[in-house]
């Protein structure tokens, strides 16, 4: 087990410089210029070369990498070009928020989506099949952002029941988990849920009418066994998968929706990430990237090493 | 009965004061306002993202030197005394400008405004060697004052500034520079970042809170030095949010009491619930400006002329719900420097055709033009579909059209660099939309007409070149009578309009929405407005 772990560590370690490399070069491909964020639009050109070099935007890129490569690996992401405050902090701040919506949207997905799922399974060809099926395919296809504003719409404009936008009535900074700040949760949870819930409502329902046709589970009910206990054997098998998809969709949400965070203003890495983008605020940007793609390792690391301890045959593998 | 009767006095005396505590506690009036930008201005002193943010974390918290009038909607502002009470210029040597400090006023932090803070505060932008330079604030506030060459406190109370030439207009770019507190920027260890968060200034409010791209909130300064313009809200909330239907759905839910620039489609919605839509008079203009270089299709005056009469700028504002007005030139035919142009813009097709045929054009024989547009973003209003309806208008007078979109931070590098950069020419580029300010001589008027600032030097981007427009520019930076300015900045207009500079389509109105909770809001026709003008229940 042990050496399996540190395979996959050494096997993360080529993916995060690879990630680094395409965090800091993907930026540079943009049209526009990164000064635009703090200079006026005319702003001349002495004013300009003066900001190049305050920001050390003159160097040749090899060696802009190379620098922000080791400030990065000292914990320091840089300064951002348009606030003037550090990146981690911002980038730290954003992921807090973004974590906690991540958070409930995905317990609510998963447990959604596997309780559809393993029903439909179970009940192949019966109308509750058909409409957990219907669910998941509305899940993944329905444009989110057209989602969030008809939730808004009928939720906070016409019945008054919830907010419209923000992440709690004095910011994030004031948060608590109490009634009257996850009222403000409510509705951007609801819309991010559905791509989880639809995802993992497909797996489980191809999973689980695929054990159902496993010699394993006629042996098991030709011995009498309970249908709670067959249920618990068929959970068993599909869990590694559903982990995996699950590991996935968090770290899909944990890079949070630009469009869902743009439309409840929520102050998460969606929201930044389109701030920074609009702003071509480069060392924002390429902090944002690397923390989120460093989360996505960091997940699917976690995931492989969880599913050999439910599945002792995968760390064998 | 008697008992209680006995003690009927102390009741009837304690109710009445219980009330006015219970009100005191409760008193504070609170005014959230969404704005549309994506995170909070700058709050060091020069506010960045632009000259609408000035509103927000610039003339709030700090004062200019020379101020702009903000708290009047039925005329355009002027410039008035800030925290200098008075100005003049040395009637010897024209670039010498001597300003007399107001005596009295405090920083927040409690310490005194004297000469010396001006001239602390210049170095911060100015001068690179100073301890106190901050290359961001540097680069928001340098390329507005770009006259001022040397500078020096002569007394206590008296600033001595020289500017590189002689320039009349030189007072306009002083509403841009804000005045913080040196004292306080060493009590925050030297440390800009930790400034942004408890800035100190002369102005009517004090930050109270920021929270960065979530909120600012700022609350009154009772001790204010004007006193015309103690701010009728206790506190003003400060909220980022940049997408335009949700500040509306904010306004709408009740999480915010004012926004701005709401989107045209929710306007009707708006109306219907009783909420209050404000607009104005808005140094803006949403122009083609064309390349008058050889080559250009737009060289000769009668296609640009034809441009101009080829547009139903009604029609354009019908499009934006009525948020526009159409542009009779640079600038609004209210300003004083719109002067009596003999070239009318307006809606003549016929007259348009006529001109594109002597020309030598027409819709079967059309003239080809690329114009370089931006997908949207600030001050390019509906960018998209209003450039869709010019090139269907010009395609009737025998103009095609060709449009090269990019996005805004794109477009303003294509603008910098001039139309005779090789990324437009080499593109044949012959033409730019982009939204300008026209907030003062400078910003409206002179940056495009004056040959000494034909791109890269300056934004003359399409390297207009008129030997009498010099003279009269030249004229106008040696006279101090502001009477014969403002005739001579008329002049200026006339001239651009007769020689059709640019295609002037409509100007922005800078709409609010504010729900009836607000019971005043004065709209200065100006991108500075004056939030010590709200008032709430």
């Amino acid at each position: 087990m042990l050496s399996y772990i540190l395979k996959r560590l050494l096997f993360a370690l080529p993916i995060a410089l690879s990630v680094t490399v395409v965090s800091f070069m993907l930026v540079y491909l943009a049209p526009g210029d990164p000064l635009n964020a703090i200079a006026p639009a005319d702003a001349p050109a002495d004013v300009i070369q003066a900001l190049k070099s305050a920001y050390g935007l003159d160097k040749p890129v090899p060696v802009q990498y190379a620098l922000w490569l080791w400030r990065a690996l000292h914990g320091d992401l840089g300064t951002s070009i348009s606030s003037g405050r550090a990146v981690l902090g911002e980038v730290l701040g954003a992921v807090s928020n973004t974590f906690m919506l991540a958070i409930v949207a995905s317990l609510i997905g998963v447990c959604m989506g596997c309780m559809l799922g393993a029903l439909a399974g179970y009940r192949r060809g019966s109308w509750i099949d058909k409409i957990a099926t219907t669910l998941s395919v509305i899940g993944v296809s329905i444009p989110h952002y057209w989602l969030g504003l008809v939730l808004t719409i009928i939720f906070s404009i016409t019945l008054g029941w919830l907010p419209a936008m923000g992440a709690g009535p004095g910011g994030s900074s004031d948060w608590v988990w109490d009634f009257e700040h996850l009222r403000f949760l409510v509705l951007p949870a609801t819309t991010l849920c559905v791509i989880p819930m639809g995802i993992i409502t497909r797996t489980v329902r191809a999973l689980v009418a695929d054990m159902l046709e496993q010699e394993f589970v006629t042996a098991l009910r030709a011995r009498g066994i309970s249908s709670t206990a067959v249920f618990r054997h068929i959970a068993k098998n599909t869990a590694p998968t559903v982990l995996a998809v699950t590991g996935l969709q968090i770290g899909y949400l944990m890079g949070g929706s630009i469009l869902v965070e743009t439309v409840f203003a929520w102050p998460g890495t969606g929201f930044l990430l389109n701030t920074a983008i609009f702003q071509r605020d480069i060392p924002l940007l390429q902090g944002t990237l690397l923390v989120l793609c460093m989360i996505f390792v960091v997940l699917n690391l976690i995931v492989d090493i969880i599913q050999p301890l439910i599945d002792p045959r995968m760390g064998r593998a | 009965m008697r008992s209680l009767l006995k003690k009927m006095p102390a009741w009837l005396t304690a109710l009445p004061l219980t009330i006015c505590l219970q009100t005191g506690l409760h008193a504070e009036t609170v005014a959230k306002y969404g704005i549309s930008m994506a995170d909070i201005p700058l709050t060091t002193g020069q506010p960045d993202r632009g000259a609408g943010a000035y509103q927000f974390t610039g003339h709030t918290i700090y004062d200019p030197l020379i101020a702009w009038e903000a708290n009047i909607g039925n005329r355009p502002g002027k410039l008035i005394p800030g925290l200098a009470t008075s100005w003049k210029v040395d009637p010897v040597d024209h670039k010498k400008w001597l300003f007399t400090i107001r005596k009295g006023v405090k920083f927040h932090d409690g310490s005194d405004l004297k000469a010396s803070s001006v001239v602390w505060n210049l170095d911060k932008v100015l001068s690179d060697k100073s301890p106190q330079f901050d290359a961001k604030q540097s680069a928001q506030v340098r390329p507005r004052i770009p006259s001022i060459a040397t500078y020096r406190a002569v007394d206590e109370f008296t600033v001595e500034i020289t500017t590189k030439n002689v320039d009349a207009l030189f007072p306009y770019q002083l509403p841009w520079f804000l005045i913080g507190s040196p004292a306080q920027w060493e009590n925050m260890g030297k440390d800009w970042s930790k400034v942004a968060t408890q800035p100190s200034g002369t102005g009517p409010f004090k930050l109270d809170k920021l929270v960065p791209r979530e909120r600012a909130e700022l609350v009154r300064n009772a001790s204010y030095w004007d006193k015309t313009r103690i701010p009728k809200t206790d506190r003003i909330v400060l909220i980022p949010i940049p997408d335009a239907m949700t500040r509306a759905n904010a306004l709408l839910n009740g999480q915010v009491d004012i926004i701005e620039s709401p989107p045209p489609d929710v306007l009707p919605q708006l109306k219907s619930s009783n909420f209050k839509l404000v607009t104005n008079v808005t140094p803006h203009v949403w122009p083609y400006h064309f390349s008058t270089y050889p080559g250009s299709p737009w060289t000769d005056i009668r296609v640009r002329k034809a441009a101009n009469l080829a547009i139903d700028r009604n029609a354009i504002v019908k499009l934006l719900n009525g948020l526009a007005v159409p542009a009779k030139g640079q600038l609004d035919s209210t300003s004083p420097w719109f002067g009596k142009p003999s070239f009318k813009i307006g809606y003549d097709l016929p007259q348009a055709k006529a001109l594109m045929a002597q020309a030598g054009y027409s819709p079967s024989k059309p003239l080809k033009a690329k114009i370089i547009i931006a997908q949207g973003g600030t001050g390019q209003m509906l960018s998209l579909p209003m450039n869709e309806f010019i090139q269907q208008s010009l395609a009737e007078i025998g103009i095609q059209l060709e449009f090269e979109v990019v996005e805004l931070e794109n477009l303003y590098l294509h603008w910098r660099s001039g139309a005779k950069a090789d990324m437009n020419a080499g593109k044949d580029i012959t033409g730019i939309n982009l939204g300008y300010v026209t907030a003062d001589p400078f910003y409206a008027l002179t940056r495009f007409v004056d040959s000494r600032y034909i791109a890269p030097n300056g934004v003359n981007w399409g390297g207009y070149s008129n030997p009498k427009m010099d003279t009269t520019l030249d004229t106008l930076r040696n006279n101090f009578d502001t009477k014969v300015q403002d005739g001579l900045l008329a002049e200026v207009h006339q001239t651009m309009v007769d020689d059709a500079l640019m295609l002037w389509v409509v100007h922005d109105v800078n709409p609010h929405a504010l729900s009836p909770k607000v019971l005043e809001f004065v709209q200065a026709q100006h991108w500075f407005q004056d939030l010590t003008t709200i008032r709430m229940k």
